[in-house]
């Protein structure tokens, strides 16, 4: 049974090896963020300030999934993986903080 | 599906030939490296939703006592949250630029990535230890070496006062409840730390190891797990850095 499946598939997610051109420009990238949330930080923009900063964070990390982390280059169940895991954490946060953000708890 | 066939197929796999690295329950090599992927994975996800829960406590006080976090957040350097964060992602760079020295064969290249990451790492703990110092001095380490009266009086310690004379007097319920910034800023500061040394740890058994000539035979699968590790650590410093520092800044 398994010979069947030992086919041209298996070969699809050859051992894919990153360019260190493709590296250096993360590396430059993520430098040019850190800067840019460290310059966004001191400008007063009201609520605005901690959706700017996780903005960029969260592009930083999305960068570093990718690329550093290979998930670009990844099977399919890596990257199903990766992103039901990343989604499951997104809909923890997000209905707890909706709660709490949406009651009066804590305002006595 | 007789038992039959399956014993020919078992016998026929141990004359198959595969290299050295490959254990015998896998099929092919290419399967043992996607299953050890796939479980890399598995466990960072169980690390990311552990952070998660710091992540949200910290959210939700912020949100009740935002006074009291924006003050308290005034507290850390800005300077050194962001020195750490350039020698954080220089070290996830330099990691992964081991992995493809691995990938390459190249040991020399390798070893001396690994090194690079290894004194980066460190640098991010020494950065680490000025801060925690400064808090230690200032009484602001929750349950330890804790006094409100620190904030609500900075004059009271004179030596400190001199020392850190920008220090503003905040009025008392707020100053007690930047006891619950500290104390999530430890928590979460001090667990990436945990996972910054238990790195660095693994990182020096690695450079012996490599240094032997062990990644740079084909078999790259613990380097690049490794580096996983190490760019999730990096990741949660990447959301801590603007969480802690910036927000409240401007």
């Amino acid at each position: 049974m398994s010979e069947v499946q030992d086919g041209p598939e298996q070969h699809e997610h050859e051992h894919h090896i990153v360019s260190p051109i493709i590296y250096v420009i993360i590396l430059c990238a993520l430098l040019v963020g850190t800067g840019l949330t460290v310059w966004a930080s001191f400008i007063d923009l009201g609520p605005f300030n901690p959706i700017i900063a996780l903005a960029i964070a969260c592009t930083k990390a999305v960068l570093v999934v990718l690329f550093f982390m290979h998930v670009k280059y990844s099977s399919k169940l890596t990257k199903l993986t990766v992103g039901a895991g990343f989604f499951t954490f997104l809909v923890l946060i997000g209905m707890t903080l909706a709660d709490y953000f949406t009651r009066a708890w804590g305002r006595w | 599906m007789s038992d039959s066939t399956a014993i020919a197929h078992g016998t026929a796999e141990a004359h198959h030939e595969h290299p050295p690295y490959q254990r015998h329950h896998f099929e092919t090599i290419a399967q043992q490296n996607d299953a050890t992927n796939f479980a890399m994975w598995l466990f960072l996800l169980t690390e990311i939703m552990f952070f998660g829960g710091l992540f949200t406590a910290y959210l939700i006080y912020r949100n009740w006592y935002y006074p009291a976090f924006v003050a308290a957040s005034h507290q850390l350097d800005i300077f050194w949250g962001s020195l750490n964060t350039l020698l954080l992602i220089t070290s996830s760079f330099t990691m992964a630029m081991g992995v493809w020295c691995a990938e390459l064969r190249k040991k020399s290249g390798l070893v001396l990535c690994l090194v690079l990451t290894f004194i980066l790492g460190l640098g991010f703990l020494g950065v680490k230890t000025v801060e925690y110092r400064e808090k230690w001095e200032k009484h602001h380490i929750p349950g330890l070496h804790y006094s409100v009266s620190s904030f609500v009086d900075p004059a009271s310690d004179p030596e400190v006062h001199d020392k850190y004379p920008k220090d503003q007097p905040l009025a008392l319920d707020m100053a007690r409840h930047t006891e619950l910034y500290f104390f999530l800023y430890f928590a979460m500061t001090g667990m990436h730390a945990v996972h910054m040394i238990i790195g660095i740890a693994i990182l020096a058994f690695m450079i012996a190891k490599a240094q032997a000539g062990a990644y740079t035979t084909g078999h790259v699968t613990f380097v690049e797990n490794f580096g996983l590790y190490w760019h999730f650590v990096d990741i949660v410093w990447i959301f801590l850095f603007p969480l802690l520092y910036l927000i409240s800044r401007h």
